[in-house]
């Protein structure tokens, strides 16, 4: 009975040193740009005095929620340069910022590919299941050895694990926008791509916009674990906490990480709804010649009148 | 000589018919031969099967033949009407039309181009070019203005910006929605909706325009609107139209010629007229028994041929004995190129050969005359008003037939009358024969003492 043993560790074991022996110059040179990426974006947000970022953060909120959500931002932010939790935050949101920002530049043309073609959503959606479900350290071990210790196997591995949204969230957009519209583009002679780009990639938008959201909550979520391969920023913090049964600062940390995490999913929430004071402003604008056009010509009843004598033209 | 002059009448109305059916051969638009389409794992073995023989039931394992062995012609400046209940193919055979569902067998022509087989790039070319659609459910780009949306065939097609804004706000105006412009579709009543749609497909400027279920979605007072509207602009632009529809009376108020589709197959294809009067099977008969009769039959198709009628210069003693003769109390009164001129009754027709006036022209009286394509329902209160049947008249004012009572009658109630052997004659005599016989033989007698 015991005997029975299928060596599916051994196969993966035996992959990954194939693949560490044969493609490690791909796997530096993914090191180097993914490294790269972070140490800049990092020292955009670390360099500056707090302050600077605060204000960017509040302008920002003010932007795309409100004065309210502008105000909340700036006492969370100043709630995390009190802990003392500032330098480690942005290290972790720069982190997060590639992170999401790589995993939706490969989630949407994926989303897209699967939108479109059966046979591709077929073989992609159990990857997709497997990416997601298989427990996150896991892919630190092949990351590890893959990149080394350092911030780009924390990056890598949130990428894959938080891509499945992306994926999955565009091709239901995509697939669920009206049919009978599509087939309006392809009946006008429309092409593929112009249909993708006019009608189906629009409709789908607040869909994808969610589904953005989503892996820049799940690529959050994965920077404690990302801390474990020295990734450094809030999740080392929070893992040091742990080995030392220090209450106190896992508590600061923790509370550093769920204060990221409302201030990004908020705006990002927003973004996919179109409701921003922005467009509320435009949407009023439109709104208002409107109501002047109505005021000047009554076409309230215009239409109906016009029917029954259609002007001739030069058709 | 009545006789004579009735079938004088009779022959005119045919040889109008006949000048219509042999003028030059209307163009073929859309031609669809032996067109068959098969939903399933091997839809040309469906195919193979259908054309075999079997039936639609035998191969439900094997799928769905949603369309089969469909053969039409459209002409050229048509509203063609694809009608049939939900399931019977029509959505399917409409869409192999412009290719969005390519032909399992069988060949779709529009214009000059074959379609069938094509490849996407040139299909699409053919869909900017020849052929358009309106939607059921208007399909609209909701993100998008009512001017872009008129203005989106025109796109596709790669006209500039500025040219084609001003193509759309031409169309806009054509359908009605002036003033609406720059408002998004969601803003709009569904009518109006479906005009933005219409207005798109008239703006690609295709000759070919396949409307599906177009106008189903809308409440029926907009719908009638909307229907005129069509056949309004029908008449002005001279497209040639495929019209899909569940709804018999819209296909009948619509179409110069209706297609029924039954289970995938095309059942009878002829005009309203045709398939009212004449079904092709009883399924067809059973469809079309709830339509509303007296507004697709016209007087034209229900008319009788005229058996009382004298010339104006036949004088009294003639109208007097063709009344006699065919037992009626009135006879139509025509000038010698046929032209109708009103009625004489039989009183008055009497009182005249009593003073042996020899002219009827004191006392021909009005009477009602309505052209062949007037709608039975507007007969109807023609027919409470007077007694007389309805004169029937070409444009030129020349009698065709009649129509009494009792055929009016019987064709809203869709029984057959008596026509032919035995003449309906309305109205009947007032005064009795023997005293029109007694007076036409004093009168003759005292021209011959005279």
């Amino acid at each position: 009975m015991n005997d029975f043993r299928i060596p599916l560790g051994s196969w993966a074991d035996d992959f990954i040193a194939f693949v560490t022996d044969n493609f490690s110059f791909l796997f530096d040179f993914v090191r180097t740009i993914f490294d790269g990426a972070y140490e800049f974006v990092d020292l955009v947000l670390a360099s500056p005095p707090f302050w600077v970022i605060i204000l960017v953060a509040a302008a920002l909120g003010l932007m795309v929620r409100g004065w309210k959500f502008a105000v909340g931002a700036v006492i969370g932010l100043i709630v995390i340069v009190g802990v003392d939790q500032w330098q480690n935050a942005m290290d972790s949101l720069a982190l997060v910022l590639v992170a999401s920002v790589l995993a939706i530049l490969v989630s949407i043309p994926l989303g897209i590919l699967a939108a479109k073609s059966a046979l591709a959503s077929k073989i992609i959606r159990p990857i997709l299941d497997f990416m997601q479900t298989m427990p996150a350290f896991v892919y630190l071990i092949p990351a590890l050895i893959l990149f080394r210790v350092g911030v780009v196997p924390g990056i890598v591995a949130t990428i894959i694990f938080a891509m499945a949204p992306g994926v999955r969230l565009t091709e239901l957009g995509i697939r669920s926008v009206d049919h009978e519209v599509v087939e309006a583009g392809e009946a006008f002679g429309a092409s593929p791509a112009r249909i993708l780009r006019q009608i189906q990639l629009p409709l789908a938008m607040p869909t994808v916009m969610a589904g953005i959201n989503q892996v820049i909550m799940l690529s959050l979520s994965m920077v404690v674990i990302a801390g474990m391969v020295g990734a450094g920023g809030l999740g080392q913090q929070v893992l040091a906490s742990l080995s030392r049964i220090d209450v106190s600062l896992g508590f600061e940390a923790g509370l550093a990480v769920v204060i990221l995490a409302i201030f990004l999913d908020r705006m990002t929430a927003s973004l996919g709804t179109g409701i921003t004071p922005i467009g509320r402003l435009l949407a009023g604008r439109k709104h208002r010649r409107q109501a002047a056009a109505v005021a000047a010509e009554s076409p309230i009843s215009a239409p109906v009148a016009d029917v029954k004598t259609p002007q001739p033209a030069g058709v | 000589m009545t006789q004579i002059v009735a079938e004088h009448a009779q022959e005119f109305a045919a040889s109008a018919e006949h000048t219509a059916s042999t003028s030059p051969a209307p163009e073929i638009a859309v031609k669809a031969d032996h067109l068959y389409k098969a939903f399933g794992r091997r839809p040309h073995d469906i195919v193979k099967k259908l054309e075999g023989g079997a039936s639609r039931e035998d191969l439900a394992h094997l799928g769905t033949a949603a369309v089969i062995d469909a053969s039409f012609e459209v002409r050229r400046g048509e509203i063609f009407v694809v009608m049939g209940l939900s399931g019977s193919g029509k959505s399917t055979l409409i869409r192999m039309l412009n290719g969005l569902l390519e032909a399992t067998s069988g060949t779709v022509t529009v214009g000059d181009t074959r379609i069938t087989g094509l490849p996407a790039a040139k299909l699409r070319d053919v869909r900017r070019r020849s052929v358009s659609m309106v939607f059921q459910h208007f399909a609209l780009l909701p993100h998008r203005s009512v001017i872009d949306n008129v203005a989106y065939g025109l796109e596709v097609q790669g006209m500039p910006r500025a040219e084609r804004l001003a193509k759309a706000r031409t169309i806009i105006r054509l359908v009605g929605l002036d003033g609406w412009a720059d408002s998004m579709p969601s803003e709009l009543s569904g009518g109006m909706q479906q005009r933005v749609g219409l207005g798109r497909a008239l703006a690609a400027d295709t000759d070919v325009l396949l409307m599906d279920e177009a106008f189903s979605a809308l409440d029926p007072l907009i719908r009638r609107e909307m229907q005129e509207q069509l056949i309004e602009l029908q008449a002005e632009l001279g497209k040639t139209i495929i019209f899909i529809t569940h709804d018999l009376n819209e296909a009948m108020f619509l179409g110069d010629r209706i297609a029924v589709m039954r289970d995938g197959r095309i059942v009878q294809i002829g005009t309203p007229e045709d398939i009212l009067t004449d079904p092709a099977n009883d399924y067809v008969a059973q469809f079309v028994q709830d339509v509303d009769r007296a507004r697709v039959l016209t007087a034209g198709s229900v008319m009788e041929p005229v058996r009382s009628m004298v010339t104006v210069t036949s004088g009294p003693r003639a109208a007097l004995r063709t009344m006699r003769d065919l037992q009626t109390s009135a006879t139509f009164v025509v000038g010698r190129d046929l032209g109708f001129v009103g009625v004489v009754r039989d009183r008055d027709v009497l009182k005249q050969v009593k003073a042996s006036h020899p002219d009827l022209r004191p006392i021909i009286k009005e009477a009602t005359a309505v052209s062949a394509d007037t709608a039975l329902v507007d007969l109807v209160e023609l027919a409470v008003e007077s007694d007389l049947p309805i004169a029937v008249v070409d444009a030129r004012n020349r009698l065709l037939g009649v129509i009494p009572r009792v055929t009016l009658l019987a064709a809203l109630g869709n029984v057959t009358t008596a026509t032919g052997e035995v003449p309906v004659t309305e109205p009947p005599s007032t005064i009795s024969l023997r005293v029109i016989t007694e007076t036409l033989r004093e009168t003759a007698l005292e021209g011959a003492q005279l």
